[in-house]
Protein backbone atom coordinates (compact mmCIF):
# COMPACT_ATOMS: atom_id res chain seq x y z
CA UNK A 1 0.00 0.00 0.00
CA UNK A 2 1.28 3.37 -0.79
CA UNK A 3 1.81 5.69 1.51
CA UNK A 4 -1.12 8.52 1.49
CA UNK A 5 -1.00 12.12 3.36
CA UNK A 6 -3.72 10.61 5.65
CA UNK A 7 -1.07 8.57 6.68
CA UNK A 8 1.59 11.36 7.40
CA UNK A 9 -0.97 13.48 8.23
CA UNK A 10 -2.44 10.66 11.53
CA UNK A 11 1.67 10.12 12.38
CA UNK A 12 2.12 13.42 12.90
CA UNK A 13 -0.97 14.18 14.72
CA UNK A 14 0.39 12.76 17.62
CA UNK A 15 2.42 15.32 19.99
CA UNK A 16 5.15 13.13 20.94
CA UNK A 17 5.33 11.18 17.74
CA UNK A 18 5.91 14.69 16.32
CA UNK A 19 8.57 15.73 18.50
CA UNK A 20 10.30 12.13 17.87
CA UNK A 21 10.00 12.69 14.45
CA UNK A 22 11.20 16.56 14.72
CA UNK A 23 14.21 15.53 16.95
CA UNK A 24 15.11 12.91 14.45
CA UNK A 25 15.04 15.20 11.59
CA UNK A 26 17.26 17.76 13.98
CA UNK A 27 19.93 15.12 15.49
CA UNK A 28 19.98 12.41 12.93
CA UNK A 29 20.42 9.21 13.96
CA UNK A 30 19.37 8.06 17.48
CA UNK A 31 18.68 4.76 19.23
CA UNK A 32 15.50 3.93 21.10
CA UNK A 33 16.65 4.29 24.49
CA UNK A 34 18.28 7.71 24.04
CA UNK A 35 15.06 9.02 22.15
CA UNK A 36 13.12 7.38 25.55
CA UNK A 37 14.98 9.73 27.69
CA UNK A 38 14.11 13.05 25.62
CA UNK A 39 10.48 11.90 24.81
CA UNK A 40 9.40 11.39 28.70
CA UNK A 41 7.43 8.55 27.91
CA UNK A 42 8.22 4.94 28.20
CA UNK A 43 10.43 3.04 26.11
CA UNK A 44 7.56 1.14 24.46
CA UNK A 45 5.49 3.52 24.34
CA UNK A 46 8.35 5.13 22.64
CA UNK A 47 8.59 2.07 20.41
CA UNK A 48 5.17 1.97 19.22
CA UNK A 49 5.28 5.71 18.21
CA UNK A 50 8.16 4.89 16.44
CA UNK A 51 6.45 1.71 14.67
CA UNK A 52 3.95 4.06 13.81
CA UNK A 53 6.29 6.83 12.00
CA UNK A 54 7.63 4.21 10.19
CA UNK A 55 4.42 2.81 8.66
CA UNK A 56 4.02 6.78 7.69
CA UNK A 57 7.38 6.49 6.06
CA UNK A 58 8.80 8.97 8.23
CA UNK A 59 11.40 6.93 9.58
CA UNK A 60 14.01 3.85 8.98
CA UNK A 61 15.38 1.56 11.62
CA UNK A 62 18.61 -0.26 11.44
CA UNK A 63 19.24 -2.86 13.98
CA UNK A 64 22.73 -2.96 15.91
CA UNK A 65 22.74 -5.92 17.83
CA UNK A 66 19.70 -5.44 20.56
CA UNK A 67 19.72 -1.63 20.18
CA UNK A 68 17.43 -0.39 17.30
CA UNK A 69 18.50 2.90 15.68
CA UNK A 70 15.76 5.31 13.58
CA UNK A 71 16.70 8.07 11.50
CA UNK A 72 13.99 10.58 9.93
CA UNK A 73 13.16 10.21 6.37
CA UNK A 74 12.73 14.01 5.28
CA UNK A 75 11.70 13.05 1.74
CA UNK A 76 8.15 10.91 3.81
CA UNK A 77 6.82 14.72 3.86
CA UNK A 78 6.85 14.74 0.22
CA UNK A 79 3.00 13.22 -0.18
CA UNK A 80 1.46 16.14 2.46
CA UNK A 81 3.77 18.94 0.69
CA UNK A 82 1.93 17.26 -2.62
CA UNK A 83 -1.23 17.38 -0.60
CA UNK A 84 -1.00 21.14 0.23
CA UNK A 85 -0.38 21.99 -3.20
CA UNK A 86 -3.67 20.79 -3.88
CA UNK A 87 -5.33 22.73 -1.55
CA UNK A 88 -6.23 26.31 -0.11
CA UNK A 89 -2.49 27.25 1.16
CA UNK A 90 -1.23 26.35 -2.07
CA UNK A 91 -3.76 28.68 -3.65
CA UNK A 92 -2.64 31.73 -1.07
CA UNK A 93 0.57 31.78 -1.78
CA UNK A 94 0.38 31.93 -5.13
CA UNK A 95 -2.20 34.95 -4.62
CA UNK A 96 0.72 36.57 -2.61
CA UNK A 97 3.17 35.83 -5.75
CA UNK A 98 0.02 37.05 -8.19
CA UNK A 99 0.41 40.64 -6.33
CA UNK A 100 3.92 41.08 -5.92
CA UNK A 101 4.15 40.40 -9.81
CA UNK A 102 1.01 42.48 -10.32
CA UNK A 103 3.12 45.43 -8.18
CA UNK A 104 6.03 44.70 -10.18
CA UNK A 105 4.26 45.43 -13.67
CA UNK A 106 3.10 48.71 -12.06
CA UNK A 107 6.51 50.04 -12.54
CA UNK B 1 -13.50 24.72 1.37
CA UNK B 2 -17.35 24.26 0.23
CA UNK B 3 -19.25 21.68 -1.11
CA UNK B 4 -20.71 21.44 -4.43
CA UNK B 5 -22.56 19.14 -6.27
CA UNK B 6 -19.07 17.74 -8.25
CA UNK B 7 -17.26 17.36 -5.34
CA UNK B 8 -15.52 19.93 -3.59
CA UNK B 9 -14.11 23.02 -4.30
CA UNK B 10 -10.76 25.31 -3.04
CA UNK B 11 -12.43 28.84 -3.75
CA UNK B 12 -9.75 32.24 -2.93
CA UNK B 13 -11.15 35.61 -3.51
CA UNK B 14 -8.94 38.74 -2.96
CA UNK B 15 -9.43 42.09 -4.18
CA UNK B 16 -6.54 43.89 -6.11
CA UNK B 17 -6.09 47.30 -6.97
CA UNK B 18 -5.74 47.37 -10.68
CA UNK B 19 -8.14 47.18 -13.47
CA UNK B 20 -8.87 43.84 -14.90
CA UNK B 21 -6.87 44.15 -18.11
CA UNK B 22 -3.92 44.10 -16.20
CA UNK B 23 -4.66 41.41 -13.94
CA UNK B 24 -5.44 39.46 -17.10
CA UNK B 25 -2.50 39.46 -18.55
CA UNK B 26 -1.10 38.48 -15.75
CA UNK B 27 -3.33 35.37 -15.91
CA UNK B 28 -2.64 34.62 -19.53
CA UNK B 29 0.76 35.41 -20.48
CA UNK B 30 3.03 32.08 -20.02
CA UNK B 31 6.19 34.54 -18.98
CA UNK B 32 3.94 36.12 -17.00
CA UNK B 33 1.93 33.39 -15.57
CA UNK B 34 5.65 31.47 -14.73
CA UNK B 35 6.83 34.19 -12.44
CA UNK B 36 3.36 33.42 -9.95
CA UNK B 37 2.11 30.37 -10.75
CA UNK B 38 4.58 27.71 -12.61
CA UNK B 39 6.44 27.13 -15.60
CA UNK B 40 3.94 26.47 -18.29
CA UNK B 41 2.85 26.57 -22.15
CA UNK B 42 -0.28 28.05 -22.07
CA UNK B 43 -2.00 30.13 -24.38
CA UNK B 44 -5.36 31.44 -23.86
CA UNK B 45 -7.20 29.16 -26.74
CA UNK B 46 -9.75 27.26 -25.77
CA UNK B 47 -9.47 23.23 -26.31
CA UNK B 48 -5.93 24.21 -26.15
CA UNK B 49 -3.56 21.96 -24.58
CA UNK B 50 -1.13 22.42 -22.29
CA UNK B 51 0.95 21.49 -18.85
CA UNK B 52 1.92 23.20 -15.28
CA UNK B 53 5.64 22.01 -14.36
CA UNK B 54 7.25 21.95 -11.02
CA UNK B 55 10.37 20.47 -9.66
CA UNK B 56 9.71 17.22 -9.32
CA UNK B 57 9.86 15.53 -5.55
CA UNK B 58 9.31 12.09 -4.84
CA UNK B 59 5.49 10.76 -5.13
CA UNK B 60 5.08 13.83 -7.53
CA UNK B 61 6.37 14.23 -11.03
CA UNK B 62 5.39 17.97 -10.85
CA UNK B 63 3.61 17.71 -13.82
CA UNK B 64 -0.18 18.83 -14.23
CA UNK B 65 -2.41 18.17 -16.80
CA UNK B 66 -4.75 20.95 -18.13
CA UNK B 67 -6.85 21.77 -21.19
CA UNK B 68 -8.22 25.56 -21.53
CA UNK B 69 -12.46 25.24 -20.98
CA UNK B 70 -13.09 29.05 -21.26
CA UNK B 71 -11.20 32.52 -22.74
CA UNK B 72 -13.70 35.20 -21.78
CA UNK B 73 -11.42 38.37 -21.55
CA UNK B 74 -10.80 40.17 -18.84
CA UNK B 75 -13.80 38.27 -17.23
CA UNK B 76 -13.66 34.38 -17.32
CA UNK B 77 -10.71 32.42 -17.65
CA UNK B 78 -10.83 28.07 -16.95
CA UNK B 79 -8.93 24.95 -17.75
CA UNK B 80 -8.62 21.31 -16.15
CA UNK B 81 -6.05 20.77 -13.74
CA UNK B 82 -5.42 17.22 -13.40
CA UNK B 83 -2.66 15.03 -12.54
CA UNK B 84 -0.70 13.92 -14.99
CA UNK B 85 1.58 10.43 -16.14
CA UNK B 86 1.45 7.84 -13.02
CA UNK B 87 -0.33 9.33 -10.86
CA UNK B 88 -3.22 10.20 -13.61
CA UNK B 89 -5.30 7.06 -12.38
CA UNK B 90 -6.22 7.88 -8.38
CA UNK B 91 -5.08 11.25 -9.08
CA UNK B 92 -6.75 14.96 -9.06
CA UNK B 93 -9.64 15.89 -12.02
CA UNK B 94 -10.00 19.07 -11.13
CA UNK B 95 -10.96 22.33 -13.08
CA UNK B 96 -9.81 25.81 -12.00
CA UNK B 97 -12.03 28.67 -12.58
CA UNK B 98 -10.83 32.42 -12.51
CA UNK B 99 -13.35 35.06 -12.51
CA UNK B 100 -12.18 39.02 -12.60
CA UNK B 101 -15.13 41.71 -11.31
CA UNK B 102 -14.50 45.07 -11.37
CA UNK B 103 -15.00 46.49 -7.77
CA UNK B 104 -14.61 49.96 -6.17
CA UNK B 105 -11.02 50.32 -6.05
CA UNK B 106 -9.96 47.79 -8.37
CA UNK B 107 -10.87 44.49 -9.39
CA UNK B 108 -12.39 41.34 -7.14
CA UNK B 109 -10.21 38.29 -8.42
CA UNK B 110 -12.24 34.49 -7.71
CA UNK B 111 -10.43 30.96 -8.35
CA UNK B 112 -12.18 28.36 -7.54
CA UNK B 113 -10.36 24.46 -8.18
CA UNK B 114 -13.90 22.22 -8.26
CA UNK B 115 -13.84 18.75 -8.30
CA UNK B 116 -12.56 17.41 -5.30
CA UNK B 117 -13.37 13.43 -5.14
CA UNK B 118 -15.21 11.88 -2.15
CA UNK B 119 -12.05 9.83 -1.94
CA UNK B 120 -10.17 12.61 -1.09
CA UNK B 121 -12.85 13.28 1.99
CA UNK B 122 -10.37 12.23 4.26
CA UNK B 123 -7.75 15.18 3.42
CA UNK B 124 -10.72 17.32 3.58
CA UNK B 125 -11.11 16.49 7.43
CA UNK B 126 -7.62 16.97 7.95
CA UNK B 127 -7.81 20.75 6.61
CA UNK B 128 -10.58 21.42 8.68
CA UNK B 129 -8.47 20.21 12.33
CA UNK B 130 -5.86 23.41 11.74
CA UNK B 131 -3.31 21.09 9.73
CA UNK B 132 -3.37 24.29 6.89
CA UNK B 133 -1.15 26.13 9.53
CA UNK B 134 1.00 23.22 9.96
CA UNK B 135 1.65 22.61 6.41
CA UNK B 136 2.82 25.93 5.85
CA UNK B 137 5.96 25.02 7.46
CA UNK B 138 6.62 21.72 6.25
CA UNK B 139 7.55 22.72 2.32
CA UNK B 140 10.10 25.22 4.52
CA UNK B 141 11.52 21.86 6.77
CA UNK B 142 11.63 19.81 3.53
CA UNK B 143 13.57 22.45 1.95
CA UNK B 144 15.88 22.33 4.70
CA UNK B 145 16.04 19.32 5.57
CA UNK B 146 17.08 17.99 1.35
Amino acid sequence: MPVTPNDVLNALADPTRRAIFERLCRTGEQNVRTLTEYSGVSQPAVSKHLGILKAAGLVRDRKDGRQSHYRAKPQGLAPLVDWMRHYGAFWERRFDQLESLLKRMDQ
Amino acid sequence: MSKTANGRSVVVERVFPYPPEKIWRALTHGALIEEWLMKNDFQPLVGHKFNFRAEPMPHWNGVTDCEVLVVKPHERLSYTWNSSGEEAAGGLKTVVTWTLTPVDGGTRVRMEQSGFQPEQEANYQGALYGWQRFMDGLERLLGKLS
